[in-house]
């Protein structure tokens, strides 16, 4: 994998909130076409990680290179220009209450290609039916659907505009076993039939397997391993054992302590 | 000393919510005049604070009129001024009352469900993925709906004070019997167009307040279901103060000698 460029490298990121250090510099280097996993409890600032990137939020200290162009303290049109290269599913799809599904889907293509309604509308069907929804589901809305429904638009959302990078943020959570399993396998479809570099973020560890080349575990700001997926349940690190086996003891101190 | 620290503390931190409200709507008013455009949101917008909002504009434009012929009345006849009734209805409901109530009456509807609307859009991660999606959400969400409470409260205003007036008449006429002819001659002869004027400028002006507060509230809340109500109280309360405020600046500049 290291002979591939590095599509997005973060180099000393850093972030807190007050006196909360969530980032403390932060090295990570995600290669083009690598699917890799970012796993860790619950508030440990992975949801930060991505929104660094994403320049949603602006890190303290520290650099992020997206193909080698400086991301961090980029606005206006250079910032829209980074995040049209990324697609992104958020954890509860976050679709736009007031817009039909295929309207959700074809959103980028019509609102930042500049693309006609017809075309865009049949780029949309096409991506649902990628993610295996029926065109009668099109003039839906996003209330009336299922949490799994909601993540599959929220998915094709995410793909219909063909980004060189993909970032799924808790993809399987509050889904039921299998249907996690479906959006694993739509996830994994997804970004090797966009040739994509994906970014996910997850505490789901089954989920973590399925859809990552490489694993790296975020724990007290920094990466405390990273490595390929096929040697995450061999490996010999503490903080991993602890995490994959759900072991109250060990390195990783909770907030809430069994008495 | 000790009372002196928090009192500076509020004062900072006044100044420091000024600065980010005036940079809010300095940003949001330069994307009006900047392109890409969205046409059909700032149609939607339009109707939604211009359309739906008559029949409670209506309803308080007319009754107003019509308790203000009542009240005007019930004054001047111990003058026998009563002719004078033509000229305050037309007066107050141009100057003050319509600007002010339809003002008041619009920040209450459009106002809060502007904030409900975009504080829920904040806490759903709608507008973080508005960014994702290269799009700026100043641009798409407030952007049209500034434009829309500038253009469409002064035509709200306008009908208002043509409601409010046929609700003096409707009293003057068919209740304390005046003369309808002699009444819209006086009306139409007391009336000056600076009247008129300065109400639609206060219009325009209250319908920016209200879309502002309702947008500003809404962007900014935070926490889930009670910080979208806690954005919508906010809404409604600042742009009824507001509006009640500038009412005052922007008559001094009209009409103090």
């Amino acid at each position: 994998m290291s002979e591939k460029a590095v599509k997005i490298e973060i180099h000393g990121l850093c972030k807190a909130f007050g006196p909360k250090v969530v980032l403390d510099e932060l090295d990570l280097d995600i290669y083009e076409g690598e699917s890799l996993v970012v796993i860790g409890g619950s508030g440990m600032g992975k949801s930060v990680l991505t929104k660094c990137i994403l320049g949603l939020l602006q890190p303290d200290a520290g650099s992020i290179k997206i193909d080698g162009r400086e991301a961090v303290g980029l606005a206006g049109d250079d910032l829209e220009a980074v995040r049209r290269k990324i697609g992104m599913l958020f954890q509860a799809a976050a679709l736009f209450d007031s817009l039909p599904v295929w309207r959700n889907v074809a959103f980028g293509l019509i609102e930042v290609q500049g693309r006609g309604t017809r075309e865009a509308r049949q780029i949309a069907l096409e991506k649902m039916a990628d993610v295996g929804l029926g065109q009668d589901m099109a003039e839906a809305y996003p209330a009336e659907l299922s949490v799994g429904m909601r993540k599959r638009v929220g998915l094709a959302r995410a793909i219909a505009t063909e980004p060189e990078i993909l970032f799924f943020d808790e993809p399987t959570t509050g889904l039921d076993p299998i249907m996690g399993d479906i959006i694993d396998e739509l996830i994994v479809k997804c970004v090797h039939d966009l040739g994509a570099t994906a970014l996910s973020i997850t505490h789901d560890m089954d989920s973590a397997r399925r859809i990552s080349h490489r694993i790296a575990m975020l724990y007290a700001g920094k990466m405390v391993w990273t490595g390929p997926t096929a040697e995450v349940d061999s490996t010999d690190n503490p903080y991993i054992r602890q995490f994959i086996n759900g072991l109250a003891e060990g390195p990783i101190e909770t907030e809430v302590k069994v008495a | 000393m000790p009372l002196l620290q928090p009192l500076g503390r509020t004062f900072l931190a006044f100044l420091s919510a000024v600065g980010r409200l005036t940079l809010f709507a300095l940003i949001s008013l330069s994307h009006i005049v900047r392109p890409p455009f969205y046409p059909r949101l700032i149609g939607r917008q339009m109707v939604e604070i211009g359309y739906y909002s008559l029949p409670v504009v209506g309803l308080t434009a007319i009754f107003t009129g019509m308790v203000l012929a009542l009240q005007s009345y019930t004054g001047f006849s111990r003058f026998n001024a009563e002719s004078a009734i033509p000229n305050v209805v037309i007066v107050s409901i141009t100057r003050e009352l319509g600007p002010v109530l339809a003002g008041l009456m619009v920040a209450g509807r459009i106002g809060a469900a502007m904030a409900a609307e975009i504080g829920t859009m904040r806490v759903t991660e709608q507008i973080d993925a508005l960014d994702t999606l290269a799009t700026n959400p100043l641009k798409y969400l407030v952007a049209p709906r500034l434009l829309a409470g500038i253009t469409m409260l002064p035509l709200l205003v306008l009908t208002a004070d043509i409601i409010g007036v046929f609700g003096g008449y409707v009293v003057s006429v068919f209740k304390l019997g005046f003369n309808p002819a002699t009444y819209i001659k006086n009306t139409l002869d007391f009336l000056e167009p600076i009247d008129v004027i300065s109400g639609l400028v206060k219009a325009s002006v209250f319908g920016f307040l209200v879309t502002l507060m309702g947008c500003y509230h809404g962007y900014h809340s935070r926490g889930g279901a009670q910080g979208v109500g806690t954005a919508t109280t906010n809404a409604v309360v600042s742009a009824s103060i507001l509006i009640l405020c500038f009412n005052y600046f922007i008559t001094e500049l009209f009409f103090a000698r």
